[in-house]
Parts: structure tokens; C-alpha cells; sequence
């Protein structure tokens, strides 16, 4: 009897799990939350793109006509833009997913120590931060450069 | 089948590994569209020219493999991070192995054709 | 000093009974604080003089025993921990911790959070010492230096409070995962010289749901009240179990009674 009263119980409870909204949100908890919800977002981005470029350069063997105008919808300002968003995304998840590896295997941390108050945590140093924020730099300087070389050359 | 699985820790140090030398592969081949100016890299008769070096073959054919294994094991994580359950988790790691093997295919017949052109 | 004695803030609790099927909403109350006044201390104030039927948990007062766990803005805190000054607001919103199975108004339900603490064999295991000890003079101590004690002390401060279980982005989405209390614990008995059960605990989050599903959104160590650091302890056994970084474990040497 009891257990059946419980499954009841249970069944009214809401699960209060956040759901992806748990993470479509990455303002609330500091920059390392950014930096999780970047890595996810910009990895999905370039597998899209990974994809479509397979299928691109697919049209290499149809001829030189298929090749020219499959490069020729790639060279519009659309296109040039999202070619800017690839660069961009490439490396800041190329630079950020370095930074994750030294820090899933346990480097750049610090060590474990009797905590103090304000227990500031050791986990979540300037080293990290600072790996994040480089990431971003060098992902805007990456775009910059690209949409030189993209729109430099008169689209 | 059961010793074919490969524990989660296996399957990050693949993603790790795949990881890194993806970007020395990406990184070469980028520097093969940039020793020339972007437009001309990209012509017909270059690119073809590309395809019949050996090398560049090889190297493409790593990009292929370790960006989709990359990748897709980056979604089947995501995915299996979004909803749980027996049926779930074995139809994505089924959906990702396919397209992952799908992509691979797709990619080295375009390799294949284009390095005989 | 008369305006910080008359100040008042606007305490929003959230408030639903599933047992009832009540539909949730908020319900507001003007309550007087002074500088030191925490969120708990507001809360029992409603209770007293305003609402006796809202829902809460609490014990210590004092941030030990881990039981007045809630949203507070937004933000997984502990309501004794948390003062209203140190919130700079004059609305505070009080919701229950996300991510747990919610009873009624600001009390969630702890026993699946507690289930994945049990999973990890959160006590010491030796295969050396033996448990069923007959004669006293079969006790054995364990030799440890500060230096061993340092290892996992921070990890052992931990008062399940589920904040960090609230604050994880995986937890939100994965119940399956054991979320970041209860690897910290793995780690924890990892570090200790005294346990050597390794292997056992390995096999135990080394699995699709374990510890893999971390990816160091460090979420879990902004909201710890008691500076455990869950997002350290969990990359560190990481890097262990990756084999990437040195574990210089070194299990204790027995003292018996005997040799001593």
C-alpha cells in the first residue's frame, strides 16, 4: 500500500528539471558557463558546415560547370558572411577545445587545499579565464582577417 | 558484440585525439588555398591539380575521418545528454554511426573520382 | 539609520502544492530587513507574521546542515548563507532548487540527488582491514600526513546541499548523470590514502551517464557555499582515469595495536 502511495506522490511531483533552458542560458554563472555553451553551439555550427562542405566539393566531379556555379553560390555576400562565421567559430572552438583538454585532464587548476572564506575556487582561476577570453580574441581577429582576404578580393 | 563497445573514457581520448589532429590536417589544408590568392586556389583546374598529389589525398581523406568521428561523437554527446532512455540512446548511437560512416563514403568517392579526373 | 531600521524589501515566494494539484504561482510579502537579515531569517518572518503555510526546510541556521537549499534570484543559494543587503535588490524571489523533483512551495525532494551520493560508496573501502572485528586488538589506524589530508579535505567539506546539482547544466537534462556532489565524493575517496578501491569506483562512473558528461561549465564551484571546488575534484579524477595526469596516491600504512 505504501509503495503504491508513494508512486502516486511521485507522479504528482514536478520533475523541476530545467530542461535545455538549463543551458540555452549561459549568463548566469560566469564566463566558464559561456565558454561550455560556445563550445557546444560553435561545434554543432562547424559540423553543419563540415557536411555541406563535403557535399560542395562533391560537385568537383560533375565537371567544371557544376564546380563553377556551385562556387559561384558560395561567392555571393551570403555566403562570404557565413565562410567569416566558419573562421570565427573553427577557432575559438580549436583554441577553447586545447584550453578543455589541459583542463579535463586535470592541468592549469591548482591543487586541492584547505578552503578559506570567501572561498574563491581554485578550478575556476584568471588561467582559464584568460584561455577563454583569448579564444574569443583570436576568433574576432580570425573573422577580421578573413573578411579581408573574402571581401578584399571584390567578393 | 558486448567487447565491441568501448567504454566512455575510450571514447574521449578518440575525441581528444581526432580533436587535435584534426587541426594539424585543417591547418595544412587551409595554408593549400592561401599560398595563392583565395580566388584562384579555388579554380577548377587547381583544385583538380590538388587532388592528383598524393599527399593532399591522404591528407583529405584524414580530415574526412577524424572530423566526422569528431563531430558526430560531439552530437551523439549532446543528444544523449538531451533525453534518456534504452531506446533513445541506442537509435542515436546507431543514426550518428551511419551518417558518420555515410559522410566518410560520400567524401572519399568524391576523392576517388576527382583523383582520377 | 531611521531608513535602514524602517526598510522593507518585496519577498516573492513561489508557492504550489503537487500533492493538491495546485496550480503554482507567487505569492508577495513586504518584510522588514536589517543589514544582517538573511533570506531565511525573511522567510520565518513571513511564516510568523504573515503566511504560517509556506513550505520550507531548514535546520542549522548556520550553513552546515545543507537543508535551506533554493533559487534565490535566480541564483541556487542557501537562504541562511544569503543576506538581503548583499542581494542589492528590493524584490527577492524565492523558488525551489531546479532540477530536483519539486513537493511543495520551497521543498524539493532530495532522494534521487542522495541515490547518486550512495552509487559512488561514499565511505572507505580497504581490502586490506577487515570490517567484522571481534578483538579490539585487531583495530588498525591509518598513517596519514597533513600533507595526505590536504589531498581530499576540501572534497570532504561538502553538506549536500544540491546546489551544485541545481547550478549543472548536464543535471538539467540528464537525471542519469550523477552530477557534480557526487563525483566530487569519487574524487574524494580517490585522493584518500586510506581507501583502495580504485577500480571499483572506476567502473562505476566510467560509464555513458558518468563522469564523461561533465564539460567544465565550472557552474557547480560558483554556487558551493563551502569552497568544495566539485568542478576541480572532478578533473582531476578526469585526468586520473585518462591516465594524462599523475596520481601520486600512496595508500596508508596499517598500524595495528600489535606492531605498534
Amino acid at each position: 500500500m505504501g509503495t503504491v502511495s508513494n508512486n502516486k506522490e511521485n507522479n504528482n511531483m514536478n520533475s523541476g528539471r530545467e530542461g535545455i533552458r538549463g543551458w540555452l542560458n549561459p549568463t548566469r554563472y560566469g564566463w566558464e558557463r559561456v565558454s561550455y555553451w560556445l563550445q557546444r553551439l560553435t561545434g554543432l555550427f562547424l559540423l553543419v558546415y563540415f557536411v555541406g562542405h563535403v557535399y560542395e566539393t562533391s560537385s568537383l566531379t560533375n565537371g567544371v560547370d557544376a564546380w563553377n556555379s556551385m562556387l559561384e553560390l558560395t561567392q555571393t555576400i551570403g555566403g562570404h558572411i557565413f565562410l567569416i562565421l566558419v573562421i570565427g567559430t573553427s577557432t575559438f572552438h580549436t583554441v577553447n577545445g586545447i584550453r578543455l583538454i589541459f583542463t579535463e585532464s586535470g592541468k592549469g587548476l591548482g591543487k586541492p587545499g584547505r578552503p578559506d572564506y570567501p572561498y574563491n575556487p581554485s578550478s575556476l582561476n584568471y588561467t582559464q579565464k584568460s584561455g577563454i577570453w583569448i579564444a574569443l580574441l583570436l576568433a574576432c581577429i580570425a573573422m577580421l582577417y578573413g573578411g579581408m582576404v573574402l571581401f578584399g578580393e571584390g567578393g | 558484440m558486448a567487447s565491441l563497445r568501448l567504454r566512455e573514457s575510450q571514447i574521449t581520448k578518440i575525441h581528444y585525439l581526432t580533436g587535435i589532429l584534426s587541426l594539424f590536417a585543417v591547418a595544412i589544408h587551409i595554408l593549400f588555398r592561401l599560398i595563392m590568392p583565395f580566388g584562384q586556389s579555388l579554380s577548377y583546374e587547381n583544385v583538380v591539380a590538388n587532388y592528383h598529389n598524393i599527399f593532399y589525398v591522404i591528407l583529405l581523406e584524414s580530415i574526412l575521418v577524424l572530423i566526422s568521428i569528431h563531430g558526430f561523437n560531439g552530437l551523439r554527446i549532446i543528444l544523449i545528454e538531451l533525453k534518456q532512455s534504452p531506446k533513445w540512446e541506442s537509435t542515436i548511437t546507431i543514426l550518428v554511426l551511419i551518417s558518420m560512416i555515410g559522410v566518410i563514403a560520400y567524401g572519399t568517392r568524391t576523392i576517388v573520382i576527382a583523383s582520377g579526373l | 539609520m531611521s531608513n535602514e531600521e524602517n526598510k522593507k524589501v518585496q519577498l516573492k515566494v513561489y508557492r504550489t502544492n503537487y500533492n493538491k494539484d495546485d496550480s503554482s504561482h507567487y505569492d508577495k510579502f513586504e518584510v522588514p530587513v536589517k543589514r544582517w537579515t538573511t533570506v531565511l531569517d525573511a522567510l520565518l518572518h513571513v511564516k510568523s507574521y504573515s503566511d504560517s503555510s509556506v513550505g520550507i526546510r531548514y535546520s542549522c541556521r548556520m550553513a552546515s546542515c545543507g537543508s535551506c537549499g533554493m533559487k534565490i534570484n535566480g541564483k541556487p543559494s542557501l537562504a541562511c548563507y544569503t543576506k538581503i543587503s548583499e542581494l542589492k535588490d528590493d524584490v527577492i524571489v524565492c523558488e525551489p532548487l531546479p532540477n530536483f523533483p519539486r513537493i511543495r512551495d520551497l521543498v524539493s525532494d532530495f532522494s534521487q540527488f542522495f541515490s547518486h551520493h550512495k552509487n559512488m560508496k561514499p565511505f572507505i573501502q580497504n581490502d586490506k582491514v577487515s570490517v567484522d572485528i571481534d578483538d579490539k586488538s585487531d583495530l588498525v589506524e591509518f598513517e596519514q600526513t597533513h600533507e595526505d589530508v590536504d589531498k581530499y579535505l576540501q572534497f570532504s567539506y561538502c553538506i549536500r546541499c544540491g546546489l551544485c546539482y541545481s547550478a549543472c547544466p548536464t543535471v538539467a537534462t540528464d537525471p542519469k548523470f550523477p552530477g557534480p556532489q557526487a563525483l566530487s565524493q569519487a574524487y574524494r575517496y580517490e585522493a584518500d590514502g586510506r581507501d583502495n578501491s580504485k577500480k571499483t569506483r572506476f567502473n562505476i562512473i566510467d560509464e555513458r551517464h558518468g563522469i564523461w558528461r561533465c564539460h567544465f561549465a565550472g557552474s557547480c564551484s560558483v554556487v558551493c557555499p563551502k569552497g568544495v571546488d566539485p568542478a576541480l575534484g572532478i578533473q582531476l579524477l578526469k585526468g586520473h582515469m585518462l591516465g594524462l595526469s599523475k596520481n601520486n596516491k600512496k595508500i596508508s600504512t596499517l598500524r595495528t595495536k600489535n606492531n605498534e
